[in-house]
C-alpha cells in the first residue's frame, strides 16, 4: 500500500449501486480484463474509454450499494483504478474492495471539493486528502489497524496465504 | 424516540458476543468471528482461485457449507455453464455434500431456510447480499465477497466490526391487504437507503411477534436495501417451530437485554398504514400505493418472483387474486417460485395452472426476472412491477427501465389491469 497516493478524479453522485458499476448481464465473466471494458457502463459511460492508471474516484454517499459483486471493485482494480473515496460506502463493497488490495477511503464531505479532472492526494495514515487544484482539504479516520493490514499485505489472498504458512510451518512434521 | 442508556446488549451483540467466544462485545469492536454457516451461490465460483491461491488445502468444516446454485438455473449462457462446473469441480475436491444443483435447486436463501441450516444464534455468512434475510432466524446472517468467502472456507472465520443497533419497533395491526412487504418498504420510504448502513436491524413489538416466519423473512430480506449488516428477529416459538424438524445444527437462542443500548429506535405503527410501493429508482422512493394508483402507470410486464417474496404463502395469495382473471392484454407475467420444494407445492395445490390458464408463465425456480442477467429483461422504456427488492436503474436490463416494487398481491393486481393498481379493489 502506498502511504501518498495521487491521481486525476473522476466524480460521482450518491447511491452507486452495483448494476451502474457492472451491470448483471456481465456477472458470468471471470476474467477481470475482459470485466474491465464494461466498468462504469452505466453510472459514468465515458470512463471505460478514457480511464488511465492511478486514476481516482470520488462519489458521494451510500457507494456500492446493492449486490454482493465482487466483479465491481475487480473491474475497477482492472482498469487501474488507484483509489476509490467516497462520502460513505455500502459495506459490502468496502469489504470487497479492501479485501482485493484496492484502497478505499471514507471521508465525510470529500465529494463536495472536487470537480471531474482535478488531481486528489491522498495521505492513508494522516488521514487527509487534498485537491491539488484548490488546496482544499478534508480529513478522515485513518483506517483501523486491523484493514491497513490488509492492505499492507495486498489484499486478503495474501495475508491468509501468510498465515496458513506460518501455521504450517509452527505444525508438527506429518507422519 | 431516544435510545435508552442502558449497558446490556442488543440482539446482534450478543451473537457476535458467542461467534467470537468474549463475554461482552460494544460496536465500532473489531472482532473474529466463528462462522456457523458459509453459503455460496454462483459468485461462488470466484471464490476457488483465491482458496487455492491461498494454500488453503481443506475446507474447515464440510458440513458448514453449502452451495445453492440459483441465478441461471439451468444454465442460460455458456458463461454460467462454466460457473456450475467450476463449483462441482470444487465440492467434489474439497469433498462438500450439500450442493443443490439443478433439480434440488432454489433461491439460496429460501434452501437455506426451508432445510434449517441457519438456526437461532449462529454467525451465517453466503456470497450474495440478501442473506440478510437468514437474521429471521434470529441469526446474524450478512453477505460477503467471493474472496472473502475463500478465507472462511479455509479458516472458518472473518473479521467484522460490531454494528451498532437500530431497533424499529413495531405496533398495531395490518390493514386489509397490507402485508410485511408494505411494512418493509414503508420503514424504507422513511430511514432511506443510507438509513441502516454498517448497522445491525433489530425488529421487535407486538405486530412482528404476530408475523409468520416467512414474513420475518421478507422484511429482514430487504434491511440490505437499508444498507444493513444484518437484519434480525429475537427467535420464538414460531422459530422454534419451523426450525424443530429441520434444524441442521444446534440452536443457541439468543435474546437482547432489556437495557440493551441501542443507537436509534424507531417505532413503527401498522394501524391505519396503507399498501406502499417503492417507485423508480430506489428502493427508498416510497409512496402510498393508492396515491400511486391514480397516475395509471401501465406496465409491460409483471414479476412474482424473488428470495423476497415467492414463497408459498406469496403464490397461494396470488393464485387466489388471480382466480376469475386474465393476465391483461399485453401485458408478460412471470411467476417464479423461490425454490423446487415451493414448485412441487404449487404444482399439488393447482396454483401453477391457475397462473397457466389466466395467461402467465410460470417458471422454473430461479432468481429470475429479478436481476436482469437471466431471463424476463426489460427493454428501455419498458415498465414493470415487481414483487422483488430492488428497482436502481439497470437492475433488470434497460437502464431506462422502470421498476415498481410492491407486495405480491399488488403484484398480481397489476397482471390482471395492466396498471399499477390499488389490489384492494379487486377483492
Amino acid at each position: 500500500m502506498q502511504e501518498v497516493i495521487e491521481g486525476r478524479v473522476w466524480t460521482l453522485g450518491k447511491d452507486v449501486d452495483t448494476d451502474g458499476i457492472i451491470g448483471g448481464k456481465y456477472l458470468t465473466i471471470i476474467d477481470p480484463n475482459e470485466l474491465k471494458k464494461h466498468v462504469f457502463e452505466i453510472a459514468l459511460p465515458e470512463f471505460a474509454a478514457n480511464a488511465r492508471t492511478g486514476d481516482i474516484i470520488v462519489a458521494d454517499e451510500n457507494f456500492g450499494c446493492g449486490s454482493s459483486r465482487e466483479h465491481a471493485p475487480q473491474a475497477m482494480k482492472a482498469i487501474g483504478v488507484g483509489a476509490v473515496v467516497a462520502d460513505s460506502f455500502a459495506r459490502i463493497f468496502f469489504r470487497n474492495s479492501i479485501n482485493l488490495g484496492l484502497p478505499t477511503v471514507e471521508a465525510k464531505g470529500v465529494r463536495a471539493i472536487f470537480e471531474k479532472g482535478d488531481t486528489a492526494r491522498i495521505e492513508m495514515r494522516a488521514g487527509r486528502i487534498t485537491n491539488l487544484r484548490t488546496g482544499a482539504t478534508v480529513t478522515f479516520p485513518p483506517l483501523p489497524p486491523h484493514l491497513l493490514s490488509l492492505l499492507e499485505a495486498g489484499g486478503l489472498v495474501e495475508k491468509v496465504r501468510a498465515e496458513l504458512a506460518a501455521r504450517r510451518a509452527g505444525a508438527p512434521a506429518a507422519p | 424516540m431516544s435510545a435508552s442508556n442502558g449497558h446490556g446488549m442488543t440482539l446482534a451483540e450478543k451473537v457476535l458476543a458467542r461467534a467470537s467466544a468474549a463475554e461482552r462485545v460494544v460496536p465500532g469492536e473489531i472482532i473474529e468471528g466463528n462462522v456457523d454457516l458459509a453459503m455460496m451461490h454462483e459468485q461462488g465460483a470466484q471464490t476457488v482461485a483465491p482458496f487455492h491461491q491461498m494454500g488453503a488445502e481443506k475446507v474447515w468444516d464440510t458440513d458448514r457449507v453449502v452451495i445453492a446454485i440459483d441465478h441461471w438455473v439451468p444454465a442460460s449462457t455458456e458463461g454460467a455453464a462454466v460457473l456450475h462446473r467450476i463449483l462441482r469441480k470444487f465440492a467434489a475436491e474439497t469433498n462438500l455434500p450439500h450442493f443443490y444443483d439443478v433439480g434440488r435447486h432454489g433461491i439460496c436463501h429460501q434452501i437455506l431456510a426451508e432445510n434449517g441450516w441457519v438456526v437461532p444464534g449462529d454467525l451465517a455468512v453466503g456470497t450474495d447480499s440478501h442473506t440478510n434475510m437468514l437474521g429471521a432466524m434470529g441469526a446474524v446472517a450478512a453477505g460477503i465477497g467471493p474472496t472473502e468467502m475463500a478465507a472462511v472456507l479455509a479458516l472458518g472465520r472473518l473479521w467484522l466490526k460490531v454494528p451498532p443497533t437500530l431497533q424499529i419497533r413495531v405496533r398495531g395491526r395490518f390493514g386489509h391487504g397490507v402485508t410485511a412487504k408494505d411494512l418493509v418498504l414503508r420503514v424504507l420510504g422513511e430511514i432511506k437507503t443510507t438509513g441502516a448502513t454498517y448497522k445491525a436491524v433489530e425488529f421487535s413489538g407486538p405486530a412482528i411477534s404476530a408475523l409468520s416466519m416467512p414474513e420475518r423473512f421478507t422484511i429482514c430480506n430487504m434491511t440490505t436495501e437499508m444498507g444493513a449488516k444484518c437484519g434480525m428477529v429475537a427467535p420464538d416459538q414460531k422459530t422454534f417451530d419451523y426450525l424443530a424438524p429441520i434444524a441442521k445444527h444446534a440452536m443457541h437462542p439468543l435474546y437482547p437485554d432489556a437495557d440493551a443500548e441501542y443507537e436509534r429506535v424507531l417505532d413503527v405503527d401498522l394501524d391505519g398504514m396503507p399498501p406502499m410501493v417503492a417507485c423508480p429508482y430506489s428502493p427508498d422512493n416510497v409512496r402510498p400505493l393508492p396515491e400511486v394508483a391514480r397516475e395509471h402507470v401501465k406496465v409491460d410486464q409483471v414479476f412474482l418472483g424473488s428470495c423476497t417474496n415467492a414463497r408459498i404463502e406469496d403464490l397461494r395469495e396470488g393464485a387466489e387474486l388471480m382466480k376469475g382473471h386474465q393476465v391483461a392484454k399485453g401485458v408478460r407475467f412471470i411467476v417464479s417460485p423461490a425454490s423446487t420444494a415451493i414448485y412441487d407445492q404449487c404444482l399439488k395445490e393447482g396454483i401453477i395452472q391457475t397462473f397457466t390458464d389466466a395467461g402467465a408463465v410460470f417458471t422454473n425456480s430461479s432468481c429470475s426476472a429479478c436481476f436482469g442477467g437471466n431471463m424476463g429483461i426489460l427493454a428501455p422504456d419498458e415498465v414493470c412491477a415487481s414483487s422483488s427488492n430492488r428497482n436502481f436503474p439497470g437492475r433488470m436490463g434497460a437502464k431506462e427501465a422502470r421498476i415498481y416494487l410492491l407486495s405480491p398481491a399488488a403484484t398480481v393486481a397489476a397482471a390482471i389491469r395492466g396498471e399499477i393498481v390499488d389490489h384492494r379493489e379487486l377483492v
